[in-house]
């Protein structure tokens, strides 16, 4: 009997095993990847699961290859992904900057590790964010979202390929160790409730000079291949018809600010964030990841002793939800940023306050440690006393 | 049911992690309750140190991280010396008592049951002391209803060996003494 794409039901489950779910429920029918702690069990269940959808997983030579393969089979209409940890998207990163400038939706999931370098395998710690972001050469825009939990880790991977297909994108799924290895109740709900927009694509019928296949702010039509289509796909800089263009400055503006503004313009429809208690907060604590359920622990804390505490959890972290921090340092005196790392989103977050509140950082005692409720009371209790 | 932290922890091989994910899986799909699991273990395939922390709620848990149990299960004379000290006050603390022989001053009502001899001498299958303890624990501080927990060693031991870790869990349940 053919297996289920959809595992509708509880289950006790590792995040890792949540985004496999989530992938497959998402319509995911291709992976590629290498394994690496801690991301490898994705893989695992990837190349378990995939065939027994109709699906392809391989498991590539190295990282370069799983990007450029998921890549291909994503411009062969494949619903495609990969997955990695920090070191691995240290090594993809020239093929992220092809999808990036050939507008190719494609998932990403980097099941953060502890770092620089190979650092330790198992230690989750949130240091690749800007990375993710900023690691590719060249000007860019791609969206990045945080599970906290490994029910969002499956939630966020329908999400990822919904914005990935809609906005011809890479998406980035920042997990990190904790996460990806903690094993907690997932729901699976029903197929039928389960909704991921597809892709547009363009009509057969033009030729590549009829079609406009790239650099249109509210997305182009993607020419699919093996569907009698003929295209262009070059990631030099090139036209809307996708026709290589190394001398004209306004077609190299284009190449540059279109497919930014293709996702900046909808970022509305993209940027996800959640509210905690910030109404008639004096201190609101932003944060994202795992570090995320630390700050509600602390917030729950906080307000048993009146103190007025609220979160503001960042579940898409790229692009940066600039008003809604905005707004919270409106509402609030005080901003306490909570980051598993030494302050990779700080510097951003400062920016969108621009001086409207008080902003203030804690990171864990030890790094890869998430920080203990208690001690985030602590530092809550000074910054209002 | 409050919310209960415990550690169950061992020597890399005794299946300490998988008793707790059985416990987990125990309250989550088959308790339809709320369980948190995380873990931590040396590179050694056997040998290392092995332990599990599980928070069990009737409600979604926020922290995922125990800091002070409840309940501590030590498997083995290492998991004392490396956790003995995190128990809470008034905790409660099982051991396989085959193994865990020196115990520090501790202000917690403790449990023992030989499971290694148990597993070893009755079943000839040392690898069901895990369960043996299960068995303890199950019959004195329960986390999840005791047919919850035999539903969950059905649906991860090997098919054929489900009779051989139920009679190994009825022991347990049986054999727990305090001390």
């Amino acid at each position: 009997m053919p297996k289920p794409r959809v595992l509708t039901g509880n289950h006790f489950q590792i995040g890792n095993w949540a985004c496999t779910e989530g992938a497959l429920a998402a319509g995911c029918d291709f992976a590629a990847g290498y394994p690496i702690t801690p991301a490898s069990e994705v893989a695992n269940f990837l190349a378990a699961r995939l065939p027994e959808v109709g699906g392809v997983f391989i498991q590539s030579e190295d990282e370069i290859s799983a990007c450029c393969s998921a890549i291909g089979a994503s411009w062969a209409g494949r619903r495609a992904m990969t997955v990695t940890s920090g070191p691995g998207i240290s090594l993809m990163q020239e093929s992220i900057g092809f999808a990036a400038a050939t507008e190719t939706p494609l998932v990403i999931v980097d099941v953060q590790r502890f770092g620089p370098s190979t650092g330790v395998p198992s230690v989750g710690l949130t240091a690749d964010m800007v990375q993710v972001a900023r690691g590719s050469h060249g000007d860019y825009q791609i969206i990045a979202l945080a599970p906290n939990t490994p029910q969002a880790m499956f939630d966020i991977m329908i999400r990822a390929f919904d914005l990935a297909e809609t906005y011809r994108t890479p998406v980035f799924v920042m997990a990190d160790g904790f996460a990806g290895h903690m094993r907690e109740r997932v729901s699976i709900p029903e197929a039928a409730a389960l909704k991921v927009r597809g892709r547009k694509i363009a009509a057969p019928a033009a030729t590549v000079l009829e079609r406009t296949d790239f650099l249109d702010e509210n997305v182009a039509p993607m020419p699919v291949f093996g569907l009698g289509l003929r295209a262009h796909v070059t990631s030099s800089c090139h036209d809307a018809h996708g026709m290589r263009n190394l001398s004209d400055p306004e077609v190299m503006h284009s190449y540059v600010t279109v497919p930014i503004k293709k996702i900046l313009s909808h970022r509305d429809d993209i940027v996800r964030v959640e509210e905690t208690r910030t109404d008639d907060a004096e201190l609101i604590i932003i944060s994202y990841g795992t570090v995320a359920r630390c700050g509600i622990a602390a917030l729950e804390l906080a307000r048993a002793e009146n103190l007025p505490v609220g979160q503001l959890r960042l579940e898409t972290c790229w692009p940066l939800p600039d008003r809604e921090i905005e707004a919270a340092a409106r509402k609030a005196a005080h901003l306490l940023v909570l980051e598993n790392n030494m302050g990779q989103m700080l510097p951003y977050i400062r920016a969108c306050v621009n001086g409207a509140a008080v902003v203030h950082f804690m990171g864990p005692e030890h790094l890869g440690q998430i920080q203990e409720p208690d001690a985030i009371v602590r530092v809550i209790r000074e910054i209002l006393s | 049911m409050p919310i209960t932290n415990l550690t169950f922890a061992g020597i890399g091989g005794q299946g300490s992690i998988l008793a707790g994910t059985i416990l987990g899986n125990a309250a989550v799909t088959f308790g339809g309750k709320y369980a948190t699991q995380t873990q931590a273990y040396s590179s050694e395939l056997r040998g290392g140190y092995a332990a599990t922390w599980i928070i069990f709620s009737d409600a979604p848990i926020v922290y995922p991280r125990v800091i002070a149990p409840d309940i501590l299960v030590a498997q083995a004379q290492d998991s004392i010396q490396r956790f003995a000290r995190t128990l809470r006050k008034k905790g409660t603390l099982f051991m396989d008592s085959d193994i865990v022989t020196e115990l520090p001053d501790m202000d917690a009502a403790k449990y023992g049951v030989p499971a290694t001899s148990i597993a070893r001498n009755r079943f000839s299958a040392p690898v069901v002391a895990n369960i043996i303890m299960l068995g303890a624990l199950t019959k004195i501080a329960p986390v999840a209803e005791r047919n919850c927990v035999e539903q969950a060693i059905a649906a991860a031991v090997p098919k054929g060996k489900t009779a051989l870790n139920m009679e190994a869990f009825a022991a347990g349940f049986e054999e727990v003494r305090a001390l």
